[in-house]
């Protein structure tokens, strides 16, 4: 980890700065010129080769190569085609976008302006969290401002490349956040995920080929733009030489870290720092001078370490060689010992209970069911064949086993797996102290009164 | 020709067709389960208990390589090699999830629940599911409501396949359904001051694979295992929707559409579903009555056939109108009997009637203007008796009413048997002129100002009573069999021009048919076998040519 210790941050240069939000401030700290620069130098299938080669992996959780998914368009399209920026950040723990979008937004939209100019978008939507009317404003008044300075609009400094950005503000619903359910939100339907193929880049917002990128992203393309592929490629962990299908994990990365720490917040790091690198330099280490149990590495749906599992690298490949779904949005929640995990599956469950959109059977009816089950057990009834059930559920449904349409399930499913597998002492304690006397049971059990968690 | 591998067994498909993995199992044989997916409707393939194994076989090696997760048989389209495994462990056991996931939150009220012994949640669950419940037990719950004047939803039955929601958008167009609530807590629902009220509300009952939605008409009216099916078409309008019309001890209970992909797809019009109450109406005809000096009286059958040609051969020139609801069959026997009486007798089609311009729904299905199912079969039958004028028409109804006017004609008989109770098809200055006739014969299914002043009136039969080919408006003959006796004492209009022609023995409309198919070019292609679909006969008569 050399990069580390001499690591500036870059993403969030403006922090601190009371009017970085404004366009003045951006262009003070160079922004701006160099999508000047690119859009006189530059034609967009360069653009498209530059982010490519860059290694830049999609920020919003799935951590898909940009430039690759942008080639996914179809060439010499008609138009028109639509870039759709991702600010639907409604994963548990992760605030990341938000300080982007309030202290930054400039940077933001550079990088918005810079992947429709490379994708021949003419409109994009940033379509923004329900819950930020903070960033609306800020976010809103930017895209004002750059109109003003003519970064946006008709010929956009007389490169005769157009654009327009549109902020949509959702209605406040997780399943926003997936990709297709975001782009039937955005016209107008019930956020239903969509079936694929076609996938957006054929057919998209309004049935035209559309690109799906997260805010985060839209900055790195920025900064990319600004600092070049050579700067990116030198910070994170190249890719694995033995593995042809790891892409490597490059560039900067903000990390959400909150829960039980001292210094909870949003701190920008070099892709592959360790979970215990982030908690002890940036958190300040575990609150009260507690241990962690558990620590979340990028939102909920990520599922579960344990604190043996801390020095594992937070990057693309690394939570997933601890049995975790992945870096996801790289929000690190720390849970510390005096959490019982029964409390904190019960809360992910209620979580994913609620927001499972309700399409497909095994998501919908496997969520709930998990959820009463995480109830029963509360209310001192649990058995211990409901920690086998929850297993299975776990382990069925998504969108990896192929049971579900979206990867909503897999989020769902991630923590009961995790928390099973890694604190199955735990959970078999809890039932066999609260229900001492049924906890062998396995016959079906008559259900607790539905409780409604709205 | 394109192969498809289903359960190791080869099954060839047509080089342009596209078809899902469902429905390539169909032909080999295999049912693959669905809630969500239809023919008609557009794919969501969010039920998931259509998952199977899907691959592809290569061409040179003949090597298997298996997509690794479970896919959706409905969203999996087939090309040459697709290979397909519905029967292994994994696939048996993700059916065996989705139906346990299924009956987490459904009330198994089936005791109670029209849909028991049609349901498509039962039967998958006796086929798929398992036979122990490892589910939390809920209490019984039955939530109702109506969602529209003729259709109530029990809200907890409801598996969330959204094919009613599908079909208000997609087919009907009017968007009335739609889901409410997210997760295990979603419903179906309307919007509230806009209920499920349109043409086509019925088709989501028999959408409905479970027994959420229910037809108020049909509600705990009968158990569906009692029900005797047999197809039929619908006699409400000119596009002869195919329909099976279910019944029990000569009582209907509904009708439902079938498959017809020529006709009416997979729908039907309310008009026509419910257009079935009038065969048990209380005020039918269903007397020989025979009215001598304002005195009527009842009278046997075997005495109107040897009375009524003898009647008619003596009031002088006869005319006929042929009503639009009669089959080929009957049309043509009753021509062949007016011959009999009277080689001059006047050929008339009867009046069809119509309730203005054809309505038609964005999903392709229209209800036509012109409320009778076989006018066109009427005017062939009548143009092989040479009842064609100069201008190359069939006479109608108007020239029939010109024909009594004008005294050209001393009796008539007019055939009727419209289905309407209510209003009648005949009004009072129409049947006037038709006092002044030596002879007039009625024959419809209610008394009417021009019944009132006939000589003979006798009773019709409605669509499932009787059985023939009818010709809708876009020239298919469908021909269909008899669903239910008519009321005690009422003689098919097939069986009476049958005995009127002398024929000995039982009606046999598939003998007629052979008849008219060999004297008519027109109807050649009725001599063999007609499918359950029907023939065209306009193309029929191009190949033919």
């Amino acid at each position: 980890m050399s990069s580390f210790d001499t690591f500036e941050p870059v993403l969030l240069e403006a922090a601190g700065i009371d009017d970085g939000h404004t366009i003045e401030s951006y262009r003070s700290r160079g922004g701006y010129a160099p999508l000047e620069k690119l859009l006189s130098e530059k034609q967009p299938p360069e653009v498209v080769e530059m982010v490519k080669s860059s290694g830049l992996r999609g920020r919003g959780g799935a951590g898909f190569m940009t430039g690759l998914k942008w080639t996914f368009l179809p060439k010499d399209h008609p138009g028109p085609i639509y870039l759709c920026v991702n600010a639907d950040e409604s994963e548990p723990g992760t605030f990341n976008n938000r300080i982007l979008m309030e202290d930054d937004p400039h940077q933001v939209l550079e990088g918005t302006i810079i992947s429709a100019y490379a994708t021949r978008a003419s409109t994009a939507y940033i379509y923004l969290r329900y819950e930020y009317p903070k960033s609306w404003d800020i976010l809103q008044k930017a895209i004002d401002e750059a109109y003003a300075a003519g970064f946006l609009g008709e010929n956009i400094k007389g490169s005769g490349f157009s654009l327009d950005i549109y902020l949509h503000r959702g209605a406040a619903a997780y399943i926003c956040g997936e990709e297709t359910g975001l782009i039937e939100s955005l016209e107008g339907k019930r956020a239903w995920p969509r079936i694929k193929p076609p996938f957006p880049a054929i057919e998209g917002v309004f049935r035209k080929p559309t690109v799906v990128n997260n805010i985060e992203t839209m900055a790195c393309v920025a900064q990319i733009a600004r600092r070049g592929v050579d700067w990116f490629r030198s910070i994170g962990i190249p890719a694995d030489p033995n593995n042809p299908r790891d892409p490597g994990s490059y560039g900067p990365k903000l990390y959400c870290l909150s829960g039980h720490v001292e210094k909870p917040g949003c701190y920008e790091a070099p892709l592959g720092i360790t979970a215990r690198e982030l908690i002890d330099r940036f958190g300040g280490g575990v609150w009260k001078g507690r241990q962690a149990k558990a620590v979340i590495p990028g939102g909920i749906s990520m599922g579960l370490m344990t604190e043996d599992e801390l020095d594992t690298p937070l990057d693309f490949a690394g939570p997933g060689t601890v049995g975790c779904l992945g870096l996801g949005t790289a929000a690190v929640v720390v849970v510390d010992e005096t959490v019982s995990i029964v409390d904190f599956l019960h809360n992910s469950c209620r979580f994913f209970a609620h927001e499972s959109c309700g399409q497909c059977t095994p998501c919908r009816e496997g969520t709930s069911w998990s959820l009463r089950m995480l109830e029963r057990i509360r209310a001192g009834k649990g058995r211990l064949r409901d920690l086998d059930l929850l297993a299975e559920i776990g382990d069925t449904m998504g969108m990896m086993p192929g049971s579900t349409i979206c990867g909503l399930a897999d989020g769902a499913a991630w923590p009961i797996k995790n928390s099973i597998a890694k604190f199955r002492d735990e959970f078999e304690d809890y039932i066999k102290q609260t229900n001492p006397t049924g906890y062998m049971e396995t016959d079906p059990v008559p259900a607790l009164p539905i409780v409604t968690t709205h | 020709m394109p192969t498809v591998i289903v359960d190791d067994q080869e099954i060839e498909i047509g080089a342009d067709e596209r078809l899902n993995c469902i429905e390539v199992a169909r032909r080999a044989g295999v049912e693959i389960p669905h809630y969500c997916w239809h023919p008609g409707l557009s794919v969501v393939a969010s039920c998931r208990m259509c998952l199977i194994q899907a691959g592809t076989r290569n061409a040179e090696t003949g090597e298997v390589s298996m997509i690794p997760k479970l896919v959706p048989g409905c969203q999996t389209p087939v090309k040459d090699g697709t290979v397909i495994v519905t029967n292994s462990e994994a696939v048996q056991e993700s059916r065996a999830r989705v139906e346990e996931a299924l009956l987490i939150d459904h009330p198994i009220d089936c005791p109670i629940c029209d849909k028991a012994g049609e349901c498509l949640l039962q039967d998958y669950h006796f086929e798929h599911g398992q036979s122990e419940r490892r589910a939390d037990i809920h209490a019984f719950s039955s939530r109702r409501r109506d969602v529209g004047p003729t259709v109530t939803l029990f809200v907890d039955r409801c598996i969330m396949c959204t094919r009613c929601v599908r079909f208000t958008r997609e087919v009907s167009g009017t968007a009335e359904l739609m889901v409410s609530a997210r997760g295990a807590k979603e419903e179906i629902d309307t919007f509230p001051g806009f209920p499920l009220d349109n043409k086509l509300a019925g088709n989501v009952v028999d959408l409905c694979p479970v027994g959420a939605l229910g037809d108020k008409d049909f509600l705990y009216q009968q158990r569906v295992w009692f029900l005797k099916k047999t197809e039929n078409v619908c006699g409400g309008c000119a596009a002869g929707c195919s329909i099976v019309t279910e019944h029990n001890q000569d009582t209907v209970y509904r009708l439902k559409p079938r498959e017809n992909l020529h006709v009416n797809k997979w729908w039907m019009c309310d008009e026509g579903r419910y257009g079935w109450h009038h065969l048990h109406n209380a005020t039918r005809i269903v007397e020989v009555s025979h009215r001598n000096n304002e005195d009527s009286q009842a009278i046997e059958w075997a005495d109107v056939l040897r009375r009524l040609p003898k009647e008619l051969t003596d009031a002088g020139r006869l005319g006929i109108a042929v009503s639009p609801m009669l089959t080929v069959e009957e049309a043509w026997m009753l021509c062949s009997v007016a011959r009999t009486i009277d080689p001059d007798a006047y050929l008339a089609v009867g009046h069809v009637p119509s309730t203005g311009a054809d309505e038609s729904f964005p999903g392709g299905f229209t209800i036509r203007g012109e409320k009778a199912p076989n006018r066109i079969g009427v005017e062939m039958v009548l143009s092989m008796f040479g009842t064609v004028s100069e201008s190359g028409t069939v006479p109608g109804w108007n020239d029939f009413l010109e024909q009594v006017r004008a005294k050209t004609i001393q009796s008539a008989w007019v055939t009727a048997g419209y289905p309407t109770p209510e209003t009648s098809w005949c009004d009072e200055a129409t049947a006037a002129p038709f006092e002044e006739l030596n002879c007039l014969v009625v024959q419809d299914l209610f008394e009417s100002p021009l019944s009132n002043r006939a000589t003979w009136c006798l009773p019709a039969v409605g669509f499932a009573e009787r059985s023939g080919t009818w010709v809708n408006c876009g020239h298919r003959a469908q021909t269909f069999e008899q669903a239910i006796r008519p009321p005690a004492g009422v003689w098919p209009e097939g069986r009476f021009f049958w005995n009127l022609l002398g024929r000995s023995g039982l009606y046999d409309p598939e003998s007629i048919r052979k008849q008219i198919a060999e004297s008519s070019a027109n109807f050649a292609v009725l001599s063999g076998d007609v499918p359950s679909i029907g023939l065209d006969l306009r193309l029929q008569q191009v190949a033919g040519t």
